[in-house]
């Protein structure tokens, strides 16, 4: 660490006012500022000192969702060979998945951290934190078969739409990572949903290549449920062997690459609630809600195999667990006040499950669940302050 | 023989172009814009309509200006633009069957533009028949470049097409590319009138509110 602080301190003139590289100030100070807590300090109004900053919170939540990524990475190595028939190690499963991912990832980043870099310099001024995390949940949020390309222009769209033109970090109404992924949903709906884009079949950089095996079919399990034609769905993984709930909690079935496993995902949220980045409030509500929601679904629902798919299992299935922790909880596009969070967070569970159940055309509702809240956030805190603000007047004045 | 087009006259026509754009400016028309610009071919044949419908309209209430009644203006200049709107309809239905399909409703709702009632209120009635004919033709043709520069980037990524012609060669689709799907969609068309709206205003400086 003193090695590396000391080679930040001696180029760092060249980047101040007059140095050579002083075009590339913000560059520099972008990466100061993620190596180092800044020792500038605010010189007007009032302020509260906190260790955390904006990119101490990111990269928490950054730590937060490795378990999610490497099981991901598992599960795209696991399910590749259980498509192709192959018995290999755990590491050749690893290498594989991680060997698939990683182009994703180096898309996400290169190209939003680009752009981020870009309009730091056009602007002059610092290059914002707020793509560290959108940037690690793009990869992780989209088939893994997805087109490189196609994961660059939408977080290029995602990027300058959602996010620059409101401002940049901290300004944005919708969740960036969302936004890039509704824009491949609705640009590009072939490569989004269906049953062929879940499950890599063909080779990853010459690794593991083979032929499909006879029994294969790559719908996902909420992809069994919108197409069954029965109101009793029997969920089978990609060769046809049965698999239940517990299935989907440890998450080794086909998927986005980071939301199968609810498990994965709970460690990322246990670590958010210990470290209070995320608000408990938020992510209990959705999981409340959409239960809920599902309940009644199952209680009082049409004939259909979404309306009866059990509630635990909406809840583990699909992105459910994924978006209730990492999306609904984003504190910039979230409700803020406290009561808001509540009505925030029942409400994405409980239209989540709606999409699900009663439009056939998306088996999953969570992503155009969490866009709908996003917009519906300010007004749920204006309320809540409003009426807070009415109780308060009302008891000043009865006494 | 002074000249045939003074600098004012050719300031009308020129100004709705660029710095007075109905749709870019004012954010008038907004709604056929969304509705037509899917597809080149329409967008051509609404931008034309509404320039012959404003054109022809402004020129009528002009020369009606001084013997219309206050009270009742705005349904005189409702006749006079369902009546140019019908015949324009019934023209595009006799000889320009496919396109009229096309445009369904959209052609009668010209009826409801903003930028017609604007133009007819705001200058048709104060002033003489070939300065409104000249701010007809010039409102008309800012509003049509709009909507035929939406239509072609929106035909062009969104079909691969311009005028129904393959434009993006075979050779692109074999390596992987994908026609956007998002662009024919109506959100789209309000995504691109925003960028010609943010192009436009970060050109001209005047035009940003402190």
């Amino acid at each position: 660490m003193n090695a590396l602080k000391n080679l930040v301190d001696k180029v760092k003139p060249h980047f101040e006012k007059g140095g050579k590289l002083e075009k590339f100030h913000s560059v520099f100070d972008g990466f100061e500022t993620f190596l180092f807590v800044p020792n500038t300090t605010s010189k007007r109004g009032t302020h509260i000192h906190d260790a955390i900053d904006s990119k101490r919170t990111m990269v928490m939540v950054i730590i937060a969702l490795i378990p999610a990524l490497l099981f991901g990475m598992y599960n795209t190595g696991y399910q590749h060979f259980l498509a192709i028939g192959q018995q290999v190690s755990f590491l050749d499963t690893f290498i594989f998945g991680a060997l698939a991912v990683l182009p994703l990832i180096v898309v996400a980043y290169g190209v939003g951290l680009g752009i981020e870099f870009i309009v730091a310099q056009i602007k002059g001024h610092e290059i914002q934190e707020g793509f560290l995390v959108s940037g690690m949940l793009i990869p992780l949020i989209v088939p893994i078969d997805t087109p490189l390309w196609m994961v660059g222009v939408a977080t290029a769209f995602a990027v300058v739409f959602a996010k620059e033109v409101f401002g940049g970090t901290g300004m944005n109404i919708f969740n960036v990572a969302l936004v890039t992924r509704a824009f491949l949903f609705f640009a590009y709906p072939t490569y989004m949903s269906g049953d062929v884009v879940w499950v890599r079949t063909s080779d990853t950089f010459g690794l593991g290549a083979g032929n499909v095996v006879d029994a294969y079919a790559g719908a996902t399990p909420l992809g069994q449920v919108a197409t069954s034609a029965t109101t009793d769905v029997n969920l089978v993984n990609i060769i046809k062997e049965p698999i239940s709930f517990i299935d989907g909690f440890i998450g080794l079935i086909p998927g986005s690459v980071g939301e199968t496993s609810t498990l994965a995902i709970l460690i990322g949220a246990a670590l958010l609630l210990i470290t209070r980045i995320a608000s408990w409030k938020t992510m209990f509500s959705v999981f409340a809600g959409g239960a809920l929601m599902a309940l009644v679904f199952n209680t009082w629902g049409p004939d259909t195999a979404a309306a009866h798919f059990p509630w635990y299992n909406h809840l583990v299935f699909g992105g459910f667990a994924f978006g209730a922790v990492f999306m609904a909880t984003d504190p910039v596009t979230s409700a803020r006040t406290e009561t808001g969070k509540w009505i925030y967070g029942a409400l994405i569970g409980a239209m989540a499950i709606i999409i699900r159940v009663l439009n056939p055309g998306y088996p999953e509702g969570m992503m155009l669940a969490i866009l709908l809240l996003n917009i519906f956030a300010p007004l749920i805190d204006y309320y809540v302050v409003e009426a807070n603000i009415k109780s308060r007047l009302k008891r000043a004045k009865t006494n | 023989m002074s000249k045939l087009i003074s600098d004012k006259t050719k300031e009308i026509f020129l100004g709705p172009l660029g710095k007075n754009n109905p749709v870019t400016v004012q954010v008038l028309g907004i709604c056929s814009a969304l509705a037509v610009t899917s597809k080149l071919e329409p967008a051509i044949v609404m931008g034309l309509s509404v320039t012959i419908i404003v054109a022809f309209s402004n020129v009528i209430i002009s020369l009606l200006r001084n013997t219309i009644p206050n009270r009742i203006r705005i349904i005189v200049q409702l006749v006079v633009v369902a009546a140019l709107v019908t015949v324009v309809s019934e023209i595009l239905k006799a000889f320009a069957y496919d396109v009229s399909v096309q445009l369904s409703v959209y052609i009668g709702l010209i009826i409801t533009n903003c930028i017609l009632m604007g133009r007819l209120e705001a200058f048709a009635m104060s002033n003489k028949p070939w300065e409104s004919f000249v701010d007809g033709l010039g409102n008309g043709f800012g509003y049509a470049w709009i909507l035929v520069a939406v239509a072609f980037f929106r035909e062009l990524t969104g079909s691969g097409s311009l005028l129904g012609f393959k434009v993006i060669p075979q050779a692109f689709y074999q390596a992987g590319y994908v026609n956007n799907g998002l662009m024919i969609l109506p959100p789209m068309a309000l995504i691109l009138v925003a960028c010609i709206i943010w192009i436009h205003r970060a050109r001209n400086k005047e035009l940003q509110e402190k």
